[in-house]
């Protein structure tokens, strides 16, 4: 059995091999409408989300599984103060896989030590979140055919970023990999990330606060909102929120063959005027999501393909 | 009474000058009932000054706890009066309780019962992490 806590738990092959089961159940949906019948996905979200948790659920509603679980901690036992080790020691009798939210960073991996059925981390505070990286590959995939020599610009909150983060691990992997990080002084990547993925594999890097500065060289643009619930501080969130405001005016210099990627929900760091711009694709990534995500737990329960 | 010569017993050589009495404390040698001897700042030709700890009795030691704490210990296990086996430690892959995870959004912080468990990532730097949130061990417990 395994689990993913870390997109790090995952080989290039085995993203590869999820890319392509996921292009496949692009091309053919109604091959894999049955292929998780009668098996049950519990979705444990102790934070609240959104698209993380309706697109789990809809990934395996269109396998053909079930749903159960909650999405709030107010409304689980948590609430009652019971652990996380209990919770997901009991809901693995239920069900057959388990996708969990924390606050608590390394909250998923206590319960992938607990369970029973394989455990998927949907976000753990300002740690991890794979399966969004998942998403952020697939999108990068169809939008450029490889994952070689990119230059990727990392744009907003990068320090409580941890779509960022996952994603400069699972990118370091690649030929050619550039990073681009654009932040405020306040907001850069943890140093931990840089000395040991960025430096250590020896991958070019650049630190800026300047976004147009950095947009012409850009191949990707991944830009991330400053999360309110990440600071201690409101004031220092109030001071930071508007640092980057991607608009029509700023894409002027950049590449025509641009990706713009955004792991959603954006407040305003994206004008809504770059919907239309054809280098938009936050929106279709949202939507790989859910296909990476219906990839990933068909590999979990190792159902039949 | 003449500390120098064991029968039966551990000397634990080579402690970084000054480790002695964290290494006392931290391996309970305080609760034996056996003889123990600490020796501080004894002349060493390789590390200038270094401390000892003679211990008059085969016991248990924590092998990765001792790595942890000071990875240049040699453990010399005496028995009829000679070293029969003479251990050099060295970092352990993983430490449990020994450290606490300082990180306030660490799940460790609020489940009280999960062990503290850090990972080595960086032998030279001797860098450990906390396995479930990633922040570094606190410094101020490594020399």
């Amino acid at each position: 059995m395994r689990n993913l806590i870390n997109i790090m738990d995952l080989t290039p092959i085995e993203i590869e091999e999820l890319i392509y089961i996921a292009l496949d159940i692009i091309a053919n949906p109604k091959k894999y409408a049955h292929v998780c019948d009668g098996k049950k996905l519990a979705t444990l979200f102790f934070e609240p989300s959104t698209r993380t948790r309706l697109s789990f659920e809809a990934a395996m509603y269109e396998l053909g599984g079930q749903v159960l679980g909650f999405s709030e901690a107010a409304s689980s036992s948590a609430a009652k103060g019971e652990s996380v080790s209990d919770t997901v020691r009991v809901v693995s009798y239920y069900a057959d896989i388990i996708a969990m939210r924390h606050p608590k960073e390394g909250a998923p991996l206590v319960a992938s030590m607990k369970a029973d059925v394989p455990v998927i981390n949907a976000g753990d505070g300002g740690h991890n979140h794979p399966t969004q990286t998942l998403a952020d590959l697939l999108t990068i995939y169809r939008e450029k055919g490889s994952f070689e020599n990119l230059t990727i610009g990392l744009c907003g909150d990068l320090q409580f970023g941890r779509t960022v983060h996952s994603l400069i691990a699972a990118m370091s992997r690649y030929h050619g990999t550039k990073f681009i990080m654009i932040s405020p002084e306040e907001l850069k990547v943890p140093r931990y990330i840089i000395s040991d993925i960025v430096e250590k594999k020896g991958i070019p890097y650049e630190e800026t606060t300047s976004l147009e500065g950095a947009m012409p060289k850009l191949d990707v643009l991944y830009m991330t909102r400053v999360q309110r619930e990440r600071f201690f501080n409101e004031a220092d969130y109030m001071r930071l929120k508007d640092s980057y405001i991607l608009t029509p005016d700023k894409l002027k210099t950049a590449k025509t063959s641009l990706s713009i990627l955004h792991p959603l929900p954006r407040v305003n760091e994206i004008a809504v005027a770059v919907d239309d711009d054809p280098r938009a694709c936050y929106f279709e990534q949202a939507r790989n999501g859910k296909y990476m995500r219906m990839a990933l737990i068909t590999k979990l329960l190792e159902v039949a393909l | 009474m003449i500390i120098g010569q064991i029968k039966d017993g551990i000397v634990l050589d080579h402690i970084t000058a000054g480790n002695s009495i964290r290494i006392y404390d931290i391996l309970g040698l305080g609760d034996l009932d056996c003889t123990v001897a600490m020796i501080k700042n004894a002349d060493s030709a390789k590390m200038g000054r270094k401390d000892i700890i003679k211990i008059f009795r085969v016991i248990d030691i924590d092998f990765a706890v001792l790595g942890y704490i000071d990875p240049g210990v040699t453990v010399n296990i005496i028995q009829d009066g000679k070293i029969v086996k003479r251990e050099k430690l060295t970092l352990p892959e993983r430490v449990t309780n020994i450290i606490r995870c300082k990180n306030p959004r660490c799940i460790s912080s609020t489940e009280q019962e999960l062990p503290q468990v850090f990972r080595l990532v960086d032998p030279e730097k001797k860098l450990y992490r906390c396995i479930y949130c990633d922040s570094d061990a606190p410094k101020d417990l490594r020399k």
